[in-house]
């Protein structure tokens, strides 16, 4: 397949499309800043008496100082601004939020990891939980955990526990729900005769689980882990928004929400994009690795 | 409430009886049996239902037995029994919160965003290069918190349901473009050549073959998009919401402390997402009952 292409073709093949769409994207993003700051700047900018041009009118939308639509490069101006001119403990760069909402996600997602690997082990090896289980853990993703970060950072905070710990606690109800239904999937996924060798070899259920149905688990496992750490993402965000919460991105764009600071909010927006690839991709590395450690393509 | 309030203090009050943990420790072990026992029982369809209701039933009445017994303070955890009478009490109120957000932003917004990310599947489905354009970028929204984006929604489009609805149409919109492409790539070579060698045309193809094999992807992505709906139409209210929704009546009330109510949303918002999740189970076993996902499963 893509092996046999060259370097030109695959590029022309498989990033010329995405860089077009990308294109596309920027486009209407400066065209939705004219269309939707155009009121805004005759009514404050521009002079209606003296009357203005179309170029002039244009140029107000794109350097308005609260637009409704900031224009890309204001929000690129204002990210590079905020990394640069403030050192990283300041609540003004981005990169000390990144550090508080990246501290709680990956907190939130080792837990929710562990306990949805312990889950699907004993879901896999107990009838019993399985039927009483399963539903009920199903059933709380219908719960929007969201709605009651509020209230669990409210509660954690009266006993004492503040700052990372009731936020990563969100994101592992977030995380361990995938892992614990694809665990559970992959757990049963090695075939009879697998199972069956096993028996003949007079395997214990613990040596079958290690040497068979946890190997055969892995590709199933990431995925679940990719979808995991952007869910816990968005956990760790919410659970910054409730007041009281002075530092991360979701506080981040909270605050901007309440100045009106359009121009933050859109920086914090692309910040929690930049995060949450940043955190799928490593998961992703890591998945890469392991799989190719264990001889899969 | 207040005589709910005094049963309580009377029971912490006299404080707990000497036979009080073994006999806790005994009803657990009944609970356990009982469990064990129901999902023990061979090749009845109604087993698995009723043993996760059991589970459930038991683990309501150890919360109700434990919080009153040990004084757990109401603000901490309240007891089933007050969200009952919270949900009793107030379910005028909490009636006009779920059209509000339901009624209006959930289901507006999911219909919408479902269907965009199907059409757009579908016209896309014929050039190849937009695919391998789309297909990246829309996969790595997963990994973007995109609920971010409701203070800017808010902004767009005022306090009411449509700025809600927005935010769900985003949310919805990537998982079901990416599922229904998935999905349309699902049929098999064999049956492709069939119609190919029935000289079908191109819709006709797509309508006899391809859409049916699509759908257990199509549904999985209305699943998975009917919790995100909720979540997100949740999530929004927090930035801004006229004085009805699920959302603002957990934000306020959380605020006050009365978590009864607060609690008596979650529940109206957790038994609305199983429900809806239960419907989309239900109408893809009568949409696609021919498929194996569904026979053997």
């Amino acid at each position: 397949m893509a092996t046999t292409k060259t370097l030109t073709q695959r590029i022309v093949h498989d990033w010329l499309p995405v860089v077009v769409v990308l294109l596309a994207v920027v486009l209407a993003w400066y065209s939705a800043a004219w269309g939707m700051n155009a009121q805004g700047a005759i009514e404050r900018v521009l002079d209606e008496e003296a009357g203005y041009t179309q170029m002039e009118l244009f140029e107000a939308t794109m350097t308005m100082e609260r637009p409704l639509v900031p224009a890309p490069h204001q929000v690129a101006a204002d990210f590079y601004e905020s990394l640069t001119e403030w050192p990283i403990d300041s609540p003004r760069n981005l990169i000390y939020h990144v550090i508080v909402t990246g501290q709680s996600t990956l907190l939130g997602f080792a837990m929710g990891t562990a306990l949805g690997l312990l889950l699907s082990v004993l879901i896999v090896h107990s009838r019993t939980l399985d039927k009483a289980l399963l539903p009920w853990i199903v059933a709380s993703q219908t719960v929007p955990v969201l709605a009651i970060a509020p209230i669990v950072l409210v509660v954690l905070g009266s006993l004492g526990f503040a700052g990372t710990a009731p936020k990563a606690f969100i994101a592992m109800y977030l995380c361990f729900f995938p892992v614990t239904v694809a665990m559970v999937q992959g757990l049963r996924s090695p075939q009879k005769i697998e199972t069956e060798m096993m028996y003949t070899y007079a395997a214990s259920r613990w040596q079958s689980l290690w040497l068979l149905r946890l190997p055969a688990a892995l590709p199933f496992l990431f995925p679940a882990l990719r979808v995991g750490v952007a869910a816990g993402l968005v956990g760790a965000m919410v659970a910054e928004l409730p007041t009281g919460a002075q530092a991360g991105l979701g506080a981040r764009l909270l605050t901007g929400s309440y100045y009106g600071q359009t121009t933050q909010i859109w920086s914090a927006l692309v910040m929690s994009t930049l995060l949450g690839l940043a955190l799928t991709g490593i998961v992703a590395g890591i998945e890469r690795l392991v799989l190719r450690s264990r001889g899969a393509k | 409430m207040s005589d709910t309030a005094a049963i309580e203090t009377a029971a912490g009050a006299t404080g707990l009886a000497p036979w009080f943990w073994p006999g806790i420790v005994l009803l657990a072990l009944v609970a356990g049996y009982s469990v064990y026992r129901m999902a023990a029982i061979q090749g009845r369809s109604w087993v698995g239902m009723a043993t996760a209701a059991l589970f459930g039933a038991w683990v309501v009445l150890f919360w109700e037995v434990l919080v009153r017994a040990l004084d757990v303070p109401r603000v901490l955890l309240p007891a089933p029994s007050l969200v009952m009478g919270a949900l009793w009490d107030h379910a005028p109120k909490l009636w006009g919160d779920f059209v509000q957000t339901v009624g209006k932003a959930v289901l507006i917004g999911w219909a919408l965003g479902c269907g965009l990310g199907f059409c757009v599947a579908v016209a896309i489905d014929r050039m190849p290069f937009l695919q391998r354009g789309l297909l990246p970028v829309a996969s790595l929204t997963s990994a973007i918190p995109l609920v971010g984006v409701a203070p800017i929604a808010v902004m767009w489009f005022g306090f009411d349901w449509p700025s809600k609805a927005a935010v769900v149409v985003l949310m919805t919109f990537f998982p079901m473009l990416v599922s229904t492409l998935a999905g349309l790539q699902a049929a098999g070579k064999l049956e492709r050549e069939l119609m190919y060698s029935y000289a079908a045309s191109y819709p006709r193809t797509l309508l006899a073959l391809r859409l049916p094999a699509a759908l257990p992807f199509i549904f999985g992505a209305l699943k998975v998009n009917a919790t995100l709906a909720l979540i997100g139409a949740i999530v929004a209210e927090f930035f801004g919401s006229p004085t009805a929704g699920l959302g603002f009546r957990i934000s306020t009330e959380a605020a006050r402390m009365n978590m009864p109510l607060v609690w008596g949303a979650i529940v109206v918002a957790a038994v609305t997402g199983s429900v809806a999740y239960a419907l989309l189970v239900a109408l893809e076993r009568r949409a696609a009952f021919w498929h194996p996902s569904v026979r053997e499963g």
